[in-house]
Formats: C-alpha cells, structure tokens, sequence
C-alpha cells in the first residue's frame, strides 16, 4: 500500500460528474420527447442511456483503479460503506411509495368506493361491487385475470432466496481466500438472478397475452407493474453489479479483509431479495 | 482519469486549478459550497422576478398585466425555484463550506459525489424553466402538482417531471454526503454532543431529505405513468384516487418544509451566542428538540388537507399531532432567548438578521398554530392567510437565516469584511418592507380572500396595494445585498482569524481565507 492512504484521499479534479449530467440530462430530455410523441425522442433517450453507461463505467473504472493502487485507506472505506448503507435506505423509501398507493388503495379507496359510510357511492358508481383485485367502476383495461402466486411467482422467491444463500457462500469463500469457491457461488448467484429475471419477462407476456393484465387494467394492474417492474429493474442493476464483482474477484482486486465493493453489492443483493419477500407477500399471495 | 497520479507526482498540490475548469470538475468543498451558493443567488432573484409578477398583477383587482395561467404559472414556478433552487441550494452551500471545517475535517466525505450533486442542479433548472417555451407553457397547478389538474399541461410535464427527479437526485446524494461526513470525518474528540448546532441540524435534515425525497420521486413516477402509461393511480374509475397523491406529496411536503427550517435553527444558534458572549443555552434540549421536530414531522402531513375529506378521526389525530411540534419549537425559541437573556449583545448585520429570525420566524410559528387548528382551517384554508404563514416562516424565517450565515461568515471565506454600515442599512430596508409585503397578507386571508387567484373581489384592493408596495421595496432591496457581497469578495477591510470576538468552533480557529483544504492534519477537540 502507497504512503499516501496514510492521509484522507480527497481526489483533485474530476470530469466524470460533469459529463454526467450532461449525458443524464440528454437521457431524460429525450425521454420526455418520447413521452410528448416526438419522432426523435426515442433515439435521443437511447444517446443519453449509452453515454450513462460509459461515463458509469469510466467513473467505476476510476474509482477502481485508485483501489487498486492502494490510495483508499480504513476511513475512506468506511465512507464508502455508510454512503452505500444510506443510499440503499433511500431506495427503501422510494418502494415505500409504491407499497403505500398499493395499501391505500386496497386498505381505503376500495371501501370507499364500494360505499362505505358515504352516499357518493350512490350517485357516481352504483352498482360498483368488486373486490381486489379490481380495475376500478370504470373496469378499465376490460376484464382480466390477477397473477396467481403459486406457479413462476412462487418458483422465483425460492430462486431469490437461494441467490441469497449462494452469494453469502461466495462471501465466506472470500473470506478464507478461496477464490475459486468464489467465484463458482459467484457464478450460481448471478445464474439464479438470471433465471428469475426469465420468468419475470415470461410473466409479463403471459399477463399481456392471456390474463389481458396491462399496465390500463386499473389500480391492480398499475401497482403490479410499477412494483414488479420496479423491482425487476433493480435485479438487472443488480445482475450486472454481480458480473462486474466477479470479474474482478477473478482478477484478484479483493483480499480476505478488504473487499468493499464485494460487499457493497451483497447488500444491495439483500436489499432487492427483501423487497422481493414482501412484494411476493402483498402482491401475489394476499 | 489520472487524478491519482498526477496528485502524487506533485506532492497534493494545494492550490486550486486554473481557470474556469476549476469550477467544473472542482472537488474541494468550498469551491463546490461557493457554487451552490452562487446557484442559489442567481435562483433567488429568478423566483424573486416571479414575485414581481403577480405582486404587480396583484397591485389592482381586474386582470391587468398577465393571462391567467401565466399567473399560476408564476405563482407555481416561483415556489418551485425558490424551494429547490434557492434555499435548499443555500443550505446545502453553506453545509459544504461549513461542516468540514466545524468538525475538523480536510473535506467531505465523498469529494467526487459532491461535485455531481451540485451539476446536476443547473441541468435541472435548465429543464424546469425551459417548459415556458413549450407548447401549453410552465406548470401551472401549483408546486404540489395536485391531479388531476396538474395532468393537464402541455408538452411541459414530463420535463417539470425529470427536472425534479435530478433536483431529488442531487439532493439524495448531497445529504448521503452529509451525513457520512459527519458520522465519519469528525476530528479525534469532536463527540456527537460536542457538535456545533449547525452540524447536528444538518445531520437531522440530511436524513429528513433521505427518507423524503425518494417518496416525492415515487408520486411523481405515478404521475408521469398516470399519464403516459395509462396506469390510474389518482384516477377514481380505474380504483386510484386522486387524494392519494395528495398523501404521498406531504408525506414527502411536510418534512421538507422542515428540511427549510432545520438548517436555519442551527445557524440561529450559532449567531446568538456570538453575539450575546454568552454559550447557546440548553445545548442538549436543544438537538433533542431537533430530533423530536423530524420525528414529529412524518406524522403530521395530513394537515395540509383537512378539508378533503379525511375520516374524522384522521383530522383530529393530525391536528393534535401538529399541535405538539410547537413544544420542541418552543423550546428552541425560548432558549434562543435565554441565551441572549442578559448577555453583553452587540448589534452587527448578522445579529440583526438572527433577531429578526427569531421574532418574526416566531409569528409564523404561531399563525402556523392557527393553521393547524382543524375546525378554523376550514376557514383559513387556501386563503391569503397560509400565503402569509408560510411567508413568515420561509422569508423572515429560512431566508434571513441564509442571509445572516452570508454576513457572519463572509469574512472567514472571503479574509474580508463586508461593509457593515450597508448591511445594516439592507437589514432595515429588508424588516421593514417584508412585514409591509406579508404582514397584509394575514388580513386578507382572514377576510376570505383566496390564494393562487389572479383577480380579486374590490374589498381586497387597499390591502394588495400596500402588499405590493412592499413587494417591490423588498425585492429591489436585495439588489443591495448582492452589491455588499460583491464588494466584501472584491475586498475590504482585512478580517481576523477569528473575525468576531464572541465567535467559537474549529472555522474561526482557521485563517481568514481558510486554506484550500480545511484540516489536512486533524486538529485537537478538547
């Protein structure tokens, strides 16, 4: 290790946060453009998501690179472990939204709804009588059937579960320097994380194609797929955050008592398995 | 990149970089907190042109000046530049200054991070402001963007939408920073309850944005997918519900509005004692009346919707659960007085502007009690009298609190001192001519005279006359305080280290300028 971890490494100039807004920013304006219809907003959003990815890896790269070379000393690896404590509490919060429109809808609005103490009911929506799984009195989307819990959902907690066990295995194996063991329980992680995401497309399409469930059929079908598709999201995030770990357990960036990034990512790993746990709970089976 | 290289071959030069690059990939903590602070000015005076608008529009009844829905669309932006891109910028600016040199630290936490959440900000705004330029113009349906109504703009939302995603994104990452500086960069002995005040508050308002900002981020997703995606959230037919927005917005609202007030406490409590020579009284009731305040303010959200129709029993627990904010709040006013209770004080601008806080930040406080009266907020309720409350709170409350920051510590940054006898003169232009412009505004309310309305009934016309009237002095008044800061970064009177003889905490014990990073050997805490 270099003398300079002696000191708080506080890098001196960097371009990385720059050309990232800049490249977020022609992300999200040409997002918004698709939104509005515009013909080029769907290739312009397409720039922006791929210089992101660049300068993603670029900034990584950085930042791996000065590890590597030993710059980062025990307080600055503490830093990193809070930073990334707190911003998997934000993404907590941020699926707390969603679960809350999931609660309140089904635990107030549909009471409402169905009349309640109210009169309303009455006036706007007689004769309004479902139950949850609804698409509200105005059925939009037209009928539909809800996701059963027993079949792929059911199947993919266990798969979730199971990547949790494997990357803890991975874990252990690195902490007794055992880098191949690492890297197959590596390995079993990021398949199982593929093989859920399988399912989920495959859910998808049967949901599109055979329950008539879209992201139209009313309150159900809005929170199911923000929900899932949300958390779906963070599994792919998640998925690739794992190859990247594995490339570099293979080429030997972490010892037995210094592997932030490693961990970093299992934690992140957990947090989606839990959102998953409770998402499975609330979602499908109730 | 070959930052780490090029740091070691020339031994951590200490200097800054030259020329204009230096602001862009700068990743020391006070070029940064000048920029955010910069931002926040040029902010302040975009959102304080908006003012001037509808205080114009507003001087006469009859539509005068601007359409109706350039109107709401003034009275929508302005709230929304002068909250996430004037004084939270502010805030976050004078953190980045402040709380690596008041713990003993070199810089923050996460240097390169820093720099990203302040550059996201510009793009931000950029996108925000570029919606008046767009087919159906800016957001008109007030900053709360309430559906259905706020469903109905143009081309715009989607863009207001993402501009607020990046205000979150940048907010996120700034309070991450925060609170992993103070958690882990504190100097050998500086122990949590050894803290300055304006650390502990900052820490309390870093996790507030945390655990806020990303619900906000989730309402708005709802909106944006509500409508492009066809989901139905807030829509009735589908089984949503339009109140539900309204839920998951203060859920996120009414922490915010403390995330514009906590900061400000703690820069209270760092002026008074230095002006009073006398140490902050009850320290310690004093973070815990803190903390209580954040912990209060995720139960009480619903009070900015008692006449929506909430469940009884939902109005009476959010009433009293409001009511029970002003105890810890009155404990930080009445320990803000009895620090000053018999001390040797001294009137200087940052003073006047700390006395100023805690006198009228106090009436807002109280007509916020009126407010959160349930049964008389069917009354009050959006009327000219919650313009007024909050008024109070937010421009003699959180804005004098920057303002005040900006003259008491101006002198360590700069090495200058800034020209008293015109800070002096901007402080009594400013009291004077901002309790013209809202103290009216309190009748008015009273008088059932709604908000967010471009015209008005005749009775209200003698009012609004005088409102403007101060309106206008005020805003032109601020002129003067950007010319005082110019001026004190241009040069000046040299300052001392410690610049005011009462003045306590590791930034004073620094040079005036302090050097480029702050403690590079931590100091000793005793």
């Amino acid at each position: 290790m270099a003398g300079a971890s002696e000191q708080y490494y506080v890098p001196h100039s960097s371009f990385w946060p720059i050309v990232a807004s800049i490249s977020l920013t022609i992300g999200l304006v040409g997002a918004a453009g698709w939104f509005n219809g515009n013909a080029s907003g769907q290739t312009v959003l397409l720039v922006g998501l791929g210089l992101v990815t660049v300068i993603i890896l670029g900034w990584f790269a950085t930042v791996v690179n000065e590890s590597v070379k030993g710059a980062y000393n025990a307080q600055v690896n503490r830093s990193f472990r809070q930073g990334m404590m707190w911003f998997i509490f934000s993404e907590v919060m941020f699926f707390g939204a969603f679960f809350g429109a999931l609660f309140y809808s089904r635990v107030l609005v549909l009471p409402w709804l169905l009349g309640g103490d109210f009169s309303t009911h009455e006036y706007l929506w007689k004769g309004y009588g479902e139950s949850w799984p609804t698409n509200g009195p105005g059925d939009l989307g037209g009928d539909f059937r809800s996701m059963g819990a027993w079949g792929i959902p059911a199947l993919n907690t266990f798969l979730l579960l199971t990547s949790g066990t494997t990357i803890t295995l991975a874990h252990w194996a690195l902490k007794e320097n055992d880098r191949l063991k690492t890297v197959l329980w590596m390995m079993a992680t990021i398949a199982l994380g593929l093989l859920f995401l399988a399912f989920q497309v495959y859910e998808y399409i049967h949901a599109y194609s055979e329950l008539n469930l879209t992201l139209g059929s009313g309150i159900y079908g809005s929170t199911f797929f923000l929900l899932t598709g949300f958390h779906g999201m963070h599994v792919t995030l998640g998925t690739v955050m794992l190859i990247v770990i594995t490339a570099r357990v293979i080429s030997g960036h972490f010892t037995p008592d210094n592997h932030f990034a490693f961990e970093g990512v299992a934690w992140y790993w957990h947090f989606v398995d839990v959102i998953w746990l409770v998402l499975f709970i609330f979602v499908y089976v109730l | 990149m070959s930052t780490l290289s090029a740091g070691h071959e020339d031994h951590h030069e200490h200097g800054p970089a030259k020329g204009l690059l230096r602001w862009v990939t700068t990743t020391n903590h006070k070029d940064i907190g000048t920029l955010y602070l910069l931002f926040a000015l040029v902010m302040f005076f975009i959102g304080g042109a908006m003012a001037m608008v509808i205080r114009a529009e507003l001087f006469q009844p009859g539509l005068q000046l601007v359409d109706p829905n350039f109107f709401n669309t003034m009275t929508t932006v302005h709230a929304l530049v002068m909250i996430f891109g004037a004084v939270m910028p502010a805030f976050t600016g004078l953190a980045n200054w402040l709380i690596p040199m008041m713990i003993g630290a070199p810089d923050m936490a996460l240097p390169r991070m820093n720099n990203f959440s302040f550059w996201i900000l510009p793009f931000a705004f950029t996108l925000l402001l570029s919606t008046f330029f767009m087919e159906g113009g800016g957001p008109s349906a007030g900053w709360t963007i309430y559906p259905p109504l706020s469903l109905q703009m143009g081309e715009g939302f989607p863009f207001m939408i993402f501009a607020l995603h990046l205000a979150g994104v940048s907010s996120i990452l700034g309070s991450i920073n925060i609170i992993v500086t103070i958690l882990n960069m504190r100097a050998p002995g500086m122990l949590l309850m050894k803290m300055p005040m304006f650390v502990w508050t900052w820490f309390i308002t870093a996790y507030l944005l945390i655990a806020t900002m990303p619900v906000l981020a989730g309402g708005l997703t709802m909106l944006l997918t509500d409508k492009f995606a066809g989901t139905s959230f807030f829509d009735a037919a589908g089984g949503g519900d339009p109140v539900m927005y309204q839920h998951i917005f203060w859920f996120f609202g009414h922490p915010e509005v403390y995330i514009l007030i906590l900061p400000a406490f703690g820069i209270i409590s760092a002026i008074l004692p230095t002006f009073a020579r006398k140490p902050l009284f009850g320290y310690s009731a004093m973070v815990y009346a803190t903390a209580s305040i954040a912990f209060l303010s995720f139960i009480v959200w619903a009070h900015h919707m008692f006449t929506v129709g909430m469940p009884v029993v939902g109005e009476l627990f959010f009433m009293y659960a409001t009511m029970m904010i002003a105890v810890p709040t009155g404990v930080k006013v009445f320990n803000w007085v009895s620090t000053m209770w018999r001390g040797a004080m001294t009137f200087e601008a940052p003073m006047l502007f700390a006395v100023g806080f805690v006198i009228m930040f106090t009436i807002g406080g109280f007509s916020g009690l009126m407010l959160a009266i349930a049964p008389a907020d069917f009354q009050y309720h959006d009327t000219y009298f919650v313009v007024a409350h909050f008024h109070y709170v937010l421009v003699t409350g959180a804005v004098y609190s920057i303002m005040a920051a900006a003259y008491y510590w101006l002198p360590k940054w700069t090495g200058n001192m800034y020209d008293e006898k015109l800070a002096q003169i901007h402080f009594w232009i400013s009291t004077v001519s901002v309790n013209v412009l809202f103290f009216p505004q309190h009748f008015l309310g009273l008088a059932g005279m709604p908000r967010r309305i471009p015209d008005y009934s005749v009775q209200f016309t003698d009012w609004n006359m005088i409102s403007s009237l101060g309106g206008f002095v005020f805003g032109v008044s601020q002129l003067l305080f950007v010319y005082v800061v110019f001026k004190c970064i241009r040069g000046g009177e040299k300052a001392t280290d410690r610049v005011w003889e009462g003045a306590h905490g590791l930034e004073w014990t620094l040079s005036s300028p302090p050097p480029y990073h702050s403690f590079t050997t931590a100091p000793e805490v005793r």
